[in-house]
């Protein structure tokens, strides 16, 4: 809780001003984005895919409910309320004492378009300020030390931008923050410059005072004058509502003295591809060891009898409750098994995400894969993919997402991906290869997509 | 040299052993390509076995390389057998028919016809057959035929309706025959006179003449036939080998539980639990294959461990390797001697050299040194 003592000019009483609450902003988006997490994003939409045991977004929520004051979350996105419903109520339970609902948006409005379009709804309680994350980052969320450095400037400042550092080659598939070095002031912004402007890049977490809806509003208005006075409109109406807060909101504030940017070094990547979510999976799992032990699983478990071997463990995993594993498999290390997945006698899984309900069949060995769920894997089957994760040996390089095709035409390789219900036979090898759901194979395959 | 004199009514056999055996590496690194095991049992044995059983009480071996090797382990085998074994050592390669001029001498002493072999061959040995054949005839030669699916990778044999040959077509590009010579012949000593010390084809330059004459003569074989002298052909070889024992003498072939199909394992060889052995598969002496293991179509060699939950489908295990756990080997992946695989690689078509420990997976054919 904080409490701070203004004194105010008007009474000469020193009046306690508690700070009122804040609220989150989760943006997820909808179906139409996100294309390049399909297969597995055919079966479940990506906000909800599994990473280290939990619903991608719930690692967002969780890194909100451990903010002070942090009353309620709102979930921003086209998806079909029906798709999200069953996790909205699951996150209530789970994290009571939290408002957590979802908004959903008519049509896709733009990452700024969304928080415009539900103002009310954000700026109902008098929130102090808000979050506002991207739905599909993945990180060890500093928002403490945000919210501190955002109050230290609060009179100035409109938003804060979270940044961190990338490569110089790799910076300018991001937005690209300029900063001054002494007040940390956004001078320039620029998402996705052609040409090198800085190694600092936006992470996609925010927090905005409620000001902020003035900039928002006034870049709507613009937009609607634009379309009245325009001779050729496509009659639609639809694109005025669209504004992203990279480029129509950050880009004109930057350099005003209203946007700051707070650098940090903690791990943080984007959820593009299933290659980041194998990558996010370990990075989950490795600040499970610090934040939340009791998820990763032990070999040994105690029973009234003794002590009872689970399975062999190595490094860190997550086993879901209902998952049933055979004493004599080996699992990670990196590896999270869904709900009532059942694992076999002999197997071997690492560095892969065995979702719900999937079956893995007698000495197979599953590395750097996702199988999907209720998918089934034969015996003595070989399921491998290719990781690609950022270059060790450079400092803040982050992950690479390569086209799916080189130059040449050929597939690179990548994360093997099972859709969901996938059949692999046994003895077989399927190595870089993307099944797409409910196919059932009858050889091996490599470096191949499967439809 | 032991037994040099000829009885009377004995036979004589030449076997062409030649050189290097450069085809059958990484194997033939270690040991001389008649003595890598073949079924369990060095491939010159099969050979020197079935002679003996036809009446062959001297083989000379006709050799370019590594002879001592060969001469120290297959003394003792001789023995047993009751065979005398001659070594004749070219110093340089002969061809097909020099090392016979060289072995005149001994091939020449008696009048009895005597056989000549080529050492990569395996099949149901038909010498017994094969003399009876050459004597009924009484001209200067007999060539063992066999039939072929691809006739035109080889030499065909044109021959009538007796068995004489009438000529040889190298490869031919059109269907002419489907036999072809399975590099088994018996020869009376009068042919030595045609054959010149020096590098000599026999079917380029010897037999053709003498089919010109109507001096040879074909006869076919039954059963299977197979030249073994590169490792995949050494494992279909193997899989015909083990189909003909399982009619002629299916004791010998293993059965139990995870057995499936035509398995040879040594008695001193140890399987795991939960395994699925063969089809088509012989397991050397002092083999160890741990829980779970899956072999198919494959040969493992002497003292080679296979650990568990391991995938292998058409592979040489070379003597001593080491196969880790979770590994997926095929697509005749031949292992040399003393070979370390760890666990959890892939390896498809590889030659691993001998001594070599591999520690990342090979996933397209490849030469590993």
């Amino acid at each position: 809780m904080y409490f701070f003592f203004l004194r105010t000019p008007i009474s000469g009483r020193t009046q306690i001003v508690l700070h009122t609450m804040l609220k989150a902003v989760i943006l997820i988006g909808g179906p139409l984005k996100g294309t390049r997490f399909r297969p597995l994003s055919l079966d479940i939409p990506k906000p909800l895919f599994p990473v280290a045991g939990l619903p991608l977004i719930q690692h967002h929520i969780e890194a909100c409910a451990n903010v002070p004051n942090l009353k309620e979350i709102l979930i921003l996105g086209y998806y079909p309320a029906s798709e999200l419903s069953q996790f909205i109520a699951d996150m209530v339970q789970e994290y009571k004492g939290l408002i957590i609902r979802y908004l959903q948006e008519f049509t896709a409005l733009g990452t700024a378009g969304g928080i415009y379009h539900f103002r009310d709804q954000i700026r109902c309680g008098n929130p102090e300020a808000f979050f506002v994350l991207n739905g599909d980052i993945c990180a060890d969320f500093p928002l403490v030390e945000m919210l501190n450095f955002h109050q230290e400037r609060k009179d100035k400042l409109v938003v804060t931008i979270m940044a961190t550092e990338a490569t110089r080659q790799q910076s300018m598939h991001y937005g690209c923050i300029v900063q001054d070095r002494e007040t940390f002031e956004v001078t320039h912004y620029v998402e996705k410059p052609s040409t090198f402007v800085s190694t600092l890049i936006n992470c996609g977490i925010y927090i905005c005072s409620v000001d902020i809806f003035q900039t928002f509003a006034s870049v709507f208005n613009a937009r609607h004058q634009e379309y009245y006075n325009e001779s050729i409109n496509n009659g639609s109406g639809k694109e005025t509502a669209i504004i992203y807060l990279e480029t129509d909101v950050l880009m004109p504030l930057a350099g005003t003295g209203r946007v700051f940017a707070l650098q940090t070094n903690n791990w943080w990547s984007q959820l593009k591809t299933a290659g980041s979510a194998i990558y996010a999976n370990r990075h989950y799992l490795e600040l499970y060891r610090s934040r939340h032990k009791d998820r990763l699983a032990q070999g040994d478990v105690k029973t009234e009898e003794g002590k009872e071997k689970k399975c062999n463990i190595i490094g860190d995993v997550y086993i879901h409750p209902t998952a049933s594993i055979h004493p004599t498999a080996t699992l990670g290390p990196n590896v999270s098994i869904g709900a009532a997945a059942m694992i076999g006698p002999g197997v071997r899984i690492r560095e892969s995400i065995v979702l719900s309900g999937a079956t893995i069949a007698d000495h197979s060995l599953v590395l750097h894969s996702v199988v999907g769920r209720g998918s089934s894997v034969g015996r003595w089957t070989r399921v491998e993919g290719t990781p690609c994760d950022p270059n060790p040996n450079k400092p803040f390089a982050k992950m690479e997402n390569p086209p799916l095709f080189n130059s040449d035409g050929r597939l690179n390789p990548s994360i093997t991906i099972l859709g969901c219900s996938v059949t692999v036979p046994s003895e077989v090898i399927l190595l870089n290869s993307i099944v797409l759901p409910y196919k059932e194979l009858t050889r091996s395959f490599k470096n191949e997509i499967i439809l | 040299m032991p037994g040099t004199e000829s009885k009377l009514g004995e036979m004589r056999a030449l076997i062409l052993v030649g050189g290097y055996g450069t085809r059958l590496r990484p194997l033939t690194l270690s040991r001389p390509k008649p003595l890598v095991e073949f079924a369990n049992k060095p491939m010159l044995l099969h050979q020197m076995e079935a002679l003996v059983v036809a009446g062959v009480t001297q083989i000379v071996l006709a050799v370019s390389y590594r002879a001592e090797q060969m001469e120290q382990e297959l003394r003792e085998e001789a023995k047993k057998l009751g065979v005398s074994l001659v070594f004749s050592h070219e110093t340089e390669p002969l061809g097909t028919a020099g090392p016979l001029a060289l072995a005149k001498d001994i091939l020449g002493e008696s009048n009895e016809p005597f056989f000549v072999l080529n050492s990569d061959i395996i099949c149901e040995f038909p010498f017994k057959d094969l003399a009876a054949f050459h004597r009924n005839h009484g001209k200067e030669g007999t060539i063992v035929v066999t039939k072929v699916e691809e006739p035109s990778k080889y030499g065909v044999v044109v021959y009538g309706e007796q068995g004489r040959i009438q000529s040889f077509i190298e490869k031919p590009q059109e269907f002419v025959s489907n036999k072809i010579n399975a590099g088994m012949y018996i020869l009376s000593p009068s042919v030595l006179r045609r054959i010149e010390l020096r590098p000599t084809s026999i079917e380029k330059e010897v037999f053709p003449d003498m089919a010109k004459e109507g001096q040879l003569y074909a006869m076919e074989l039954q059963g299977f036939w197979m030249d073994v002298g590169q490792p995949r052909d050494f494992l279909t070889g193997m899989c015909l080998y083990l189909t003909s024992l399982r009619q002629n003498n299916p004791t010998a072939l293993h059965s139990g539980p995870g057995i499936v199909g035509n398995v040879l394992v040594d008695p001193t060889a140890k399987i795991g639990e939960g395994c699925r052995i063969g089809p088509n598969v012989t397991v050397g002496p002092g083999v160890v294959i741990e829980d779970g293991v899956c072999v198919k179509r494959s040969t493992i060699l002497r003292g080679a461990t296979v650990r568990s939950h391991s995938w292998l489908d058409g592979c040489i295990i070379g003597w001593n390797s080491v196969v880790g756990q979770w590994v997926r080997m095929e697509n005749t992946t031949v292992l040399g001697e003393d070979v370390i695989v760890k666990d959890e690689i892939y390896i498809n078509g590889g030659q691993v050299l001998p001594h070599k420990s591999i520690a990342a997976s090979v996933p397209e054919p490849q030469i590993i040194m």
